[in-house]
């Protein structure tokens, strides 16, 4: 039986990609615990690698110096997750669709899509250096890549 | 050092090269670039290539992934070759629905039918 307390933790890690494997298998492993399904499993780790390389590679722009704070609270009904980075942040909505035209055939720029596919809530702080991440347990997504953002 | 692992297998057959991707997962930039190195290899050899990417063993990638996969086409037909993506599970491929990239590739259900593809009706 599983435990009713919900699973939350705050880990801060170094500024490069492979710095998310540890965080990423204790969040994938609360989520079994608390009985996610593979589909919502697949897309929180999904939304949380795409969300970090951006967090790493276009926040602290690789800069060894800076940290991403990854938090997260896994309970029965949802998983919750916030990123942090030290950089100067971004807007979302200047970042073109990479769906149409010319962006189709860039290697890059599929991240945020991804993102918005995948998870029911999708929302930046301000500054746009932090990311707030939710998926409901069991619950359908809205028409793909129009998932709710802010 | 750590060891270099296997990320492909390669057969040749009459109608086609298959490319087959060893990894269940496919995440770090590290691994996107191993790859990228050993299949431009198999296309640098093979020339005009009737190149296969086999997903079979796939079951997890990144965006970083589909961007080899543009690179990687790219190169492709640069050479006058062509490629075909095959054994798609399901997950993975909700995520070529997602970006799009049904419309850029083309994906068969398995290896033979990807290889027959090349001596049909263009």
């Amino acid at each position: 039986m599983a435990s009713e307390a919900p699973i939350e933790c705050s880990i801060v890690v170094e500024s490069k990609p492979s710095a998310l494997t540890e965080p990423c298998q204790q969040i994938l492993s609360a989520m079994a615990e608390k009985g996610f399904n593979q589909d919502d499993v697949f897309a929180v780790h999904l939304a949380l690698e795409e969300a970090f390389l951006n967090a790493v590679k276009h926040g602290n722009k690789m800069d060894p110096e800076k940290t991403v704070t990854v938090a997260y609270l896994i309970d029965h009904e949802k998983v919750d997750i916030r990123l942090t980075d030290e950089g100067e942040g971004f807007t979302p909505g200047s970042v073109p669709d990479p769906r149409f035209g010319e962006n189709l055939y860039r290697p890059e720029g599929r991240g945020l899509l991804l993102i918005n596919a995948y998870m029911h809530l999708v929302e930046y702080n301000k500054q746009g250096n932090a990311l707030h991440l939710v998926r409901f347990k069991d619950t359908p997504l809205t028409e793909q890549g129009e998932a709710a953002s802010a | 050092m750590a060891a270099i692992q296997p990320r492909i297998s390669v057969e040749y057959t009459d109608d086609a090269t298959i490319v087959a991707f060893t990894d269940e997962k496919i995440l770090e930039d590290v691994d996107v670039r191993a790859l990228q190195e050993s299949i431009e290899a198999v296309i640098e050899q093979a020339g005009k290539v009737h190149l296969v990417l086999d997903f079979r063993h796939v079951r997890f990638l990144s965006s970083a992934v589909l961007g080899l996969l543009i690179r990687i086409s790219k190169r492709v037909h640069e050479q006058g070759g062509q490629l075909r993506l095959c054994n798609i599970h399901p997950g993975i491929y909700e995520v070529f629905k997602i970006t799009r990239l049904t419309n850029v590739f083309d994906i068969y259900e398995d290896v033979d039918s990807a290889a027959q593809s090349f001596s049909g009706p263009s």
